[in-house]
């Protein structure tokens, strides 16, 4: 893990009232005349920071829950080991077999469009669309995928935008699967990165770097292009801003929010039954995962297209953003947590730390005027 | 107690509680040792400051470099130790104790009118200025029957703060 600065204090502003969510009265509010007490006993504070020594929600939201081993008997094991032998020994190669297959047509398909149709634009435009949607339905079908869609089918009008909550870099192909999406994602090295540069260009995705303060102003103006654009693929973004574990939602960035257009929620939720689709980019690399996946028995998971939702008016983008985020909860049976998920990679700002000190310095002083 | 294994076996646990003087059930030990396998996530066996400061809920906390300092390097026997005084089953005595160890910072058995100064500069920050913390301090001091130069002890602690209902409790969440 690379080490963990403080974060600017633009991260700041995407997040309302987060005293609202931590443990109020933390530095005691004492009443009546100050004593020595009152300034010896530190023990709420201790408190607080032992509770989240011993548990906290931030870290709940990234941990990975596999499901309950179920082989731990005398006939399950044999029942289990023969199900290794068929998902290693048939499964794997069949889906490799599957994937390669597709790739092939994919491939071929993909550069003679590219190159030769290159005046005609809409025919172009039109047959690449069809050509990722699928590949992905292969990439789905290379994990036994089974995904309900629930809800009316995207369209693809102006001025509107699509997000979604993120378990994994496989909801983009989950969703890309039904639409031809433009995302907006994290660029990747490794041949995941070449996919982005080369076929997910020509959608008319959105790249970011998480690490580049002054990224977030390109980026957003780049997202107000393509969402006024008329002709482009259908927006995609995921605001939690990384991959939480499908059981709880961190706070939405209100970037996709502010943009004066309707926003579309869709809810994913992966049935942990099958396979745990959470992927921990700390603890595994996106292959690996994608082997994972692809030697279990099925990806299963229910996909619902939400009804459209604009800003009401009085609303700020923030409080649009978390009224999303709540709608998608509900949907998935997800929990809310206060938390901004690039804390993953950033220290929260002082200004926290500095408002209880200074809700505990100014109850102090006003005890000491009362004498 | 293997760093790099996640099981304990029963020796082991009996070997905390025991060391923690039973104040943690074996299941809240258990708990505690999943936590510690999550946090310490390079599996050296002891939580670093960076793997600390990860919590965004402890690295807002005022005290978190006072604490943080006496639970470094810790392995997972002392780090059970550490917590115990936030057992429902501790004593007031022990929570005391603890108490005085966070404002006894060189470890000498007496707090200091600047361990206390120091404190209370964790506690409020910029917005209070040294001079009226010092004012502050010495008042309640002198109105409590010390002066500036008294050196406090545990048993002072226990005076000023045992009856008072402290209450100082986490829980530990166990499955």
């Amino acid at each position: 893990m690379s080490k963990l600065n403080t974060s600017s204090s633009e991260l700041d502003l995407d997040r309302p009232n987060i005293e609202d969510y931590l443990p109020s009265g933390s530095i005691q509010e004492p009443h009546g005349t100050l004593r020595l007490r009152d300034l010896l006993d530190i023990s709420p504070t201790l408190t607080e920071a032992a509770g989240a020594i011993v548990d906290d929600s931030f870290t709940r939201c990234f941990k990975s829950n596999p499901p309950e081993p179920w082989n731990w008997n005398i006939y399950l094991f044999p029942l289990w080991c023969l199900g290794v032998v068929v998902r290693y020994g048939l499964l794997f190669p069949l889906r490799v077999l599957v994937l390669t297959i597709g790739w092939i047509i994919f491939l071929s398909c993909y550069f003679p469009v590219h190159f030769l149709l290159k005046g005609h634009d809409k025919l172009r435009k039109k047959l690449e669309r069809g050509l990722v949607e699928l590949i992905c339905s292969f990439f789905v079908a290379s994990w036994t995928g089974v995904v309900k869609y629930h809800g009316p089918r995207p369209s693809i009008r102006p001025k509107q935008i699509f997000v979604a909550n993120h378990t994994s870099m496989i909801d983009f192909v989950v969703l890309e699967q039904m639409t031809a999406f433009a995302v907006i994602m994290q660029k990747h090295p490794g041949w995941v990165g070449l996919l982005q540069s080369t076929i997910l260009e020509s959608l008319g995705c959105i790249w970011f770097n998480r690490s580049e303060s002054k990224d977030r102003e390109i980026v957003a103006r780049k997202l107000r292009e393509h969402v006024h654009g008329a002709d482009n693929n259908p927006l995609l973004v995921f605001p939690e801003g990384t991959c939480v574990n499908n059981h709880y939602t961190v706070m939405f960035k209100k970037g996709a929010f502010e943009l004066g257009c309707t926003v579309c929620p869709i809810a994913i939720k992966y049935n942990k039954i099958f396979v745990d689709a959470f992927w921990n980019s700390r603890k595994q690399s996106f292959t690996t995962h994608l082997l994972q996946l692809m030697t279990s028995w099925a990806v299963v998971c229910d996909v619902w297209y939400l009804e459209p939702q604009n800003l009401k008016p009085g609303e700020t983008p923030i409080e649009f953003a978390e009224r999303v985020r709540d709608i998608i909860s509900v949907r998935a049976g997800l929990k809310k947590v206060p938390w901004d998920g690039y804390l993953k990679y950033s220290r929260p700002s002082p200004k926290h730390r500095e408002r209880k000190q200074q809700s505990f310095a100014e109850s102090v002083l006003r005890r000491l005027e009362e004498r | 107690m293997g760093n790099s294994s996640s099981m304990l076996t029963q020796y082991d646990i009996e070997e905390v509680q025991e060391h923690c003087s039973n104040t943690f059930s074996q299941q809240e030990i258990v708990s505690l040792y999943q936590r510690f396998c999550q946090l310490d996530r390079n599996g050296c066996g002891f939580i670093s400051a960076e793997e600390f400061m990860t919590v965004p809920e402890f690295a807002v906390n005022p005290l978190s470099q006072r604490l943080f300092r006496m639970v470094d390097g810790l392995n997972f026997k002392e780090f059970v130790l550490f917590l115990s005084a936030f057992s429902s089953r501790a004593s007031l005595q022990q929570k005391v104790e603890f108490i005085f160890k966070v404002y006894d910072s060189d470890g000498n058995g007496k707090v200091t009118f600047n361990e206390m100064l120091d404190i209370l500069r964790d506690l409020t920050g910029q917005f209070i200025s040294e001079q009226q913390r010092e004012k502050v301090l010495t008042q309640v001091l002198e109105e409590a029957g010390y002066t500036k130069d008294s050196l406090l002890v545990q048993a002072d602690f226990m005076k000023i703060l045992g009856n008072s209902g402290l209450k100082m409790e986490v829980e530990v969440p166990v499955d």
